[in-house]
């Protein structure tokens, strides 16, 4: 336990103190997006029944940039020590596969909480709501980080070279967290594209983040749930696997 | 009482390389022992598969009792490493590295101990610098402790002197030596020979994955006792000496002789051929010896 908790806090400290790039950063590029869309697409009609496009698109920027910044957070810390080669220290201690998994996630999901808090910070000004359900929207933050935090531990264990890591980062987690309805509703798009959506697990969690603020959103919260959760759980089953075998880590 | 280090027919492969061949030895609580082998012997392998930072693929090594891949966790309690490579957290202070790698091992509070490892490495005063800001022999020393914050009673360093400096390898040894007397096991791999032959007193010998020569020291040096004597002679080798001659080098007959009384045989015997001496020198034996000649295949 001491292990797990001793890891988790240098994984804080590690964002902390470069908390500019990690943290002031991502919070100025949303608050870049919301002020340009917003001015461009402000008169478009309105997203849901009594939601301006301008609020509608709030909570959909905050949670992208939660799950890039978790994804961000683990997967860029794990290629770091392992290209300098002092993970070694961590895979000397009597570590278990769950603790050095839950640090990494754990610290993603802190990360991620903290771009997310920054975001809603900036932009609420723009007419956002009191969250109409807060519990669904603290839940949907937590599990939409803790997927990304888990796919960039998977991604940081499996990349031996910054440009793979770089090549997971811009050829899926950008399309994914982009072509999840963070800019419209998926209602309005056209059959194919609506249907790809679906298959997107980032929709899902932007969906679930965006009726804990409305009370209505795409599809049911408690489907967005199902598929978030059973992505987080299959990840994560996945994650401490790869750990556990030693793949990429231990030769 | 457990072997500090009981390692049983372990073997290793990466793709067409058999880095580690059915290698077997033990290493007791209280010894310094050296692994010695030229690159590429399969040492660092070898401690890495006691680390657990590699899995053999047959075979089975435990530390203190503790089996490393059953008993992970005891196994590596037990254990301190000291990695060859330089590595360090550019994020991190001396003192906070140390802390860190206190926590991952379980402990808190341990700044006694820390403040401790501190004096004793001369890094008292670097505490709170950055690593980034430290010279590689400081960075080597902050490495030596971290591999102690768990005061492990047996301690692995893989070649913790290549590339540092006189006065740091000599008081990096004090160190270990203090360490061994007050009860560690220590476990070095060093390109340094002379230092094996003056701090360890057992020492095992690599060869592309294989064990050549595990032996105690004084064993290993006795091999040497047959003694081999060098002579510049200004006429050619009375034909009764021939099977005595193992090779010529630089112009120099080189004999080998059973042990060194023989020496004034072979005088007599050149006298009475009238063969003037014109050098004569007897081969040191030294570990060095010992060891290139392991390796060149004549017990191996």
């Amino acid at each position: 336990m001491q292990g797990f908790l001793t890891l988790f806090r240098k994984e804080l400290v590690r964002f902390w103190k470069v908390s500019f790039q990690t943290v002031a950063a991502p919070v100025l590029t949303a608050l870049m997006y919301q002020l340009i869309f917003s001015h461009v697409l402000s008169r478009h009609a309105e997203a849901y029944p009594g939601v301006g496009y301008t609020a509608f698109l709030i909570p959909g920027l905050a949670m992208m940039s939660m799950a890039q910044n978790a994804f961000a957070n683990s997967s860029s810390s794990l290629i770091q020590s392992k290209i300098t080669g002092n993970i070694v220290f961590l895979l000397l201690p009597p570590l278990t596969a769950l603790e050095f998994f839950a640090a990494y996630m754990l610290a993603s999901i802190v990360r991620g909480l903290a771009v997310g808090a920054g975001v809603l910070v900036v932009t609420a000004w723009f007419g956002l709501p009191l969250p109409s359900h807060p519990l669904w929207a603290l839940l949907f933050g937590l599990l939409g980080c803790g997927v990304l935090g888990t796919l960039g531990v998977i991604a940081g264990i499996w990349a031996e070279k910054f440009d793979q890591l770089a090549a997971f980062q811009n050829f899926l987690i950008m399309p994914l967290t982009f072509l999840s309805g963070v800019f419209y509703s998926i209602n309005s798009l056209p059959p194919f594209w609506y249907a790809v959506s679906h298959v997107n697990p980032v929709f899902f969690m932007i969906d679930g983040f965006r009726y804990g603020f409305f009370g209505q959103a795409d599809v049911s919260p408690w489907l967005s749930l199902s598929v978030v959760g059973g992505s987080f759980i299959l990840l994560s089953g996945l994650a401490l696997w790869l750990i556990k075998s030693g793949y990429k880590l231990r030769h | 009482m457990p072997s500090a280090i009981e390692i049983q027919a372990v073997s290793k492969r990466y793709g067409a390389l058999q880095a580690l061949d059915d290698v077997s030895f033990r290493v007791e609580a209280g010894e310094f022992f050296a692994l010695l082998g030229p690159n590429g012997a399969g040492k660092t392998t070898l401690i890495s598969a006691m680390a657990g930072l590699s899995r053999p693929d047959s075979g089975s090594i435990s530390i203190m009792g503790h089996d490393v891949v059953r008993d992970f966790r005891a196994a590596r309690m037990s254990l301190g490493v000291v990695p060859q490579e330089l590595v360090f957290d550019p994020f991190l202070s001396v003192r906070e590295t140390l802390r860190f790698q206190s926590g991952y091992f379980g402990l808190t509070r341990n700044d006694d101990w820390i403040d401790e490892l501190l004096f004793k490495l001369g890094l008292a005063d670097k505490a709170n610098v950055n690593l980034r800001a430290l010279s590689g022999g400081m960075k080597r020393r902050v490495m030596v402790a971290q591999a102690l914050v768990h005061r492990p009673p047996v301690m692995v360093l893989d070649e913790p002197t290549a590339g540092v400096d006189v006065e740091l390898r000599q008081s990096l040894w004090a160190f270990v030596k203090e360490l061994n007397e007050a009860g560690h096991t220590i476990v070095l791999t060093t390109h340094y020979l002379e230092e094996a032959e003056t701090l360890c007193n057992r020492i095992a010998m690599l060869k592309r994955g294989k064990l050549v020569a595990l032996e105690s020291k004084d064993k290993l040096l006795q091999h040497g006792k047959e003694r081999e004597v060098a002579f510049k002679l200004a006429a050619p080798l009375p034909d009764s000496l021939l099977p005595s001659k193992v090779r010529e080098e630089d112009g120099r007959i080189v004999l080998k002789l059973a042990d060194l009384s023989q020496l004034e045989g072979v005088l007599a015997t050149l006298r009475e051929a009238d063969v003037r001496v014109r050098e004569l020198n007897v081969v040191e034996v030294d570990l060095e010896s010992v060891f290139v000649n392991m390796m060149h295949g004549e017990r191996g």
